[in-house]
């Protein structure tokens, strides 16, 4: 990352990044999702990466993780090349991680109490009281500690990303993925996914990384940002930064206008022409 | 934790009735008889053709099934075929001067080996070797017999069928 | 025409590389299946669900089917004057090639579009991935149980398909249309082998493992959509069916 680029305003990357990613290209078949990726995550931070729709922000998720391995470049967690890692490595780092999907990916044939222990039965030899315990601690943490008995179909959308999240911190990990955390949900909901997200960054002391596309929400919550456009970053800093920044992609994407670097019309013929045109018509 | 309680029942009586199915097709339906290996005794038989019997064939006396056929081998020595008979022990006063041949059931069914009985105040005992065989009946010898019997009597005219029947003295 | 040859060469194509990718992901759920067996209350759950709630179809199908063996058997039989060889008949078709067979093709239609259909439904609402991400191998946990509950479940079913379809034959012939009840089970007994036997049981098993991983492998590998799952759940009837049929030749060329 080149601190001297202009709207760059982050620091450059330290021994207390949770996560790096340097000079990362993956592609889809033949199509570059990313291309030269530079991000820090600092440690502590809730850090949102934004940009607009398709730019690959679940893909980068996946990269964290060590679901994907990047064609190029590297990507560093918590001080470990992920590519480099053998299945027990990735074993050992997938414990530390969180991940909440946008669905909130709950397995449909356990209820909720058993959604939370998933982690714990599959990973610890726990004694029941124990994991009972734990479980019912991280569903009150979400406000949820009474739906215990409830299927996932039964579960409004919001409810069932609590469920997810508490689900996610039940191995009490270093740093929590949230994909997408806002779709779809009514302004109660959302304002609770915002302030559980910002207070268990706090509580439990670990580093958050919000994908999202909702600019306004997570502006309220995020220390540190990074928007993404055609694979890359085109800018960076804390959300006040980024409402100031000049450039007309970052302009267009803060203020959700209509057309501007990003093209309204899709790519078409001549207008007139088109409508002129009696050979189209039968 | 009721429903796995539901699930588990229900999943051993599947098995359960599975198991049953395959145990009922196996011992209802089939002709194996489990029980001649343990109680039985060996006879031994040399045969000159065995025709298409095959081991595993019933061996029985009266028609009444009493053994099976254990193998067969041959004989480069005697240039004859060695069957081997395994004999239920409930059957074990057959006089050891009966016969044993290879009789076809039906018209064209399965080859078996048929034991008539002799008249010797002996039986037999394990590992005895029968004396009086019968060999198959090859179709084609039957019908090369026939018709060589058909060609002379075209050739003296009459006169052999006639001494056959007995009312020319040759 | 160059088209149609280009089509043919690309579905060739589509075809090899599909057929890599199962031996591949034939050989992972193989070489896991030990390990999974080490969790039996999952692979019980999944014997249930593929075997068990399978009972009712074929049960009735197999009765069903063998009361019209029993009555074609019976009107074909009568035309050489020999009805009593309807049991020996209908036993010999039934072990042989209509249990087995018949038994695969629902099995595929019940328990293997169940099998693709929930696990098209995990892959496309992210559980295999969430999976993934909290260090448990889904295919561990979630397919290998569902192609040995199916392995075992498979065997079990035909056999319980011949014999209610057995019994079938016998209501039809014995009770209905008065073949004499002793000729019916003597003749049977008469001609029917344990290699018979055998041969049907060899041939549920194969059908089992290869419908189970056929359809574990279409729900695994849909589409994350809800296209891909319906696709998926096509798929695995139609390969089902056809694997099911080529592979009754060839085991049948082998054991006779």
């Amino acid at each position: 990352m080149n601190p001297a680029a202009a709207g760059h305003a982050l620091p450059a990357a330290n021994a207390a990044d949770v996560a790096t990613l340097r000079g990362v290209d993956y592609s889809v078949g033949g199509k570059p999702v990313f291309t030269g990726l530079d991000i820090s995550i600092r440690r502590g931070d809730v850090t949102a990466i934004m940009g607009p729709s398709g730019t690959g922000k679940t893909t980068l998720l996946r990269l964290i993780t060590g679901q994907l391995r990047p064609d190029a470049g590297t990507v560093i967690v918590d001080g470990q090349d992920v590519a480099g890692l053998d299945s027990s490595g990735l074993y050992v780092l997938r414990r530390k991680i969180g991940m909440l999907f946008q669905n909130g990916a709950l397995l449909t044939d356990l209820d909720v109490f058993e959604n939370v222990a998933f982690p714990l039965r599959e990973h610890a030899r726990l004694p029941e009281r124990l994991v009972r315990n734990i479980v019912l601690t991280k569903l009150h943490a979400v406000g949820l500690r009474g739906a215990a008995g409830l299927m996932p179909q039964e579960l409004s959308g919001g409810m069932a990303r609590r469920v997810a999240l508490a689900r996610a911190i039940v191995m009490d990990p270093q740093i929590l993925l949230y994909d997408e955390p806002f779709a779809g949900l009514d302004p109660i909901s959302m304002g609770v996914v915002l302030r559980l997200i910002r207070s268990l960054n706090e509580a439990l002391g670990i580093s958050s990384i919000v994908v999202t596309h909702d600019v306004r929400e997570v502006s309220q919550i995020a220390d540190a940002s990074y928007i993404l456009s055609d694979g890359r970053v085109v800018a960076s800093g804390t959300p006040e930064q980024l409402r100031e920044h000049g450039s007309p992609v970052v302009q267009q994407f803060m203020e959700g206008l209509a057309d501007g670097p990003v093209r309204f019309h899709y790519p078409a013929p001549d207008y007139r022409k088109q409508l002129l045109d009696r050979s189209e018509v039968a | 934790m009721r429903k796995s309680r539901t699930i588990d029942i229900s999943t051993g009586l599947f098995v359960l009735l599975g198991m049953t199915a395959i145990l009922f097709l196996v011992t209802q339906i089939t002709n194996r008889e489990f029980a001649l290996r343990t109680d039985s005794y060996r006879l031994q038989a040399q045969f000159g053709n065995v025709g298409g019997l095959k081991a595993g064939a019933p061996v029985s006396m009266a028609g009444v099934t009493i053994g099976r056929v254990e193998s067969i081998g041959y004989d480069m020595d005697l240039f004859k075929a060695v069957v081997t008979l395994r004999i239920d022990k409930r059957y074990d006063e057959i006089p050891n001067d009966s016969d044993a041949g290879i009789l076809t059931a039906g018209l064209l069914g399965g080859q078996y080996v048929g034991i008539t009985p002799g008249g010797s105040e002996e039986t037999f005992k394990d590992g005895d070797r029968v004396e009086f065989v019968q060999d198959a009946i090859v179709l084609e010898n039957l019908i090369s017999k026939y018709l060589f019997n058909q060609a002379r009597e075209q050739a003296t005219g009459g006169e052999v069928a006639a001494t056959q029947k007995g009312e020319l003295q040759p | 025409m160059k088209a149609l040859v280009g089509d043919l060469a690309s579905s060739l194509m589509e075809f090899l590389e599909r057929l890599g990718a199962m031996t591949r992901f034939a050989g992972a759920v193989v070489a896991q299946s030990p390990a999974a067996l080490l969790r039996p209350r999952l692979v019980v759950e999944q014997v249930y669900n593929t075997g068990a709630l399978s009972l009712v179809i074929i049960m009735t199908c197999g009765l069903f089917v063998g009361m019209v063996l029993g009555l074609q058997g019976y009107e074909l039989l009568q035309r050489f004057g020999s009805e009593e060889s309807l049991g020996v008949g209908a036993a010999l078709s039934l072990l042989k090639e209509l249990g087995p067979v018949v038994t695969a093709l629902l099995f595929a239609g019940r328990a293997g579009t169940a099998l693709a259909s929930e696990l098209g439904l995990m892959r496309a609402t992210d559980q295999l991935s969430a999976m993934e991400v909290m260090a448990v191998d889904p295919m561990r946990r979630v397919v290998v149980p569902r192609f040995l509950g199916g392995v075992i479940s498979m065997p079990l079913l035909t056999a319980v398909f011949i014999a209610v379809a057995l019994y079938g034959v016998q209501l039809v012939g014995v009770q209905f249309l008065g073949v004499d009840q002793g000729q019916f089970w003597s003749q049977m007994r008469g001609a029917v082998e344990f290699e018979d036997v055998r041969e049907g049981l060899v041939k549920g098993f194969t059908f089992g493992v290869a419908c189970s991983l056929i359809a574990v492998f279409e729900g695994y590998n849909a589409q994350p959509t809800a296209e891909g799952v319906g696709r998926a759940t096509t798929r695995t009837v139609v390969i089902s069916a056809v694997v099911t049929l080529v592979l009754d030749y060839i085991l049948t060329a082998i054991m006779l």
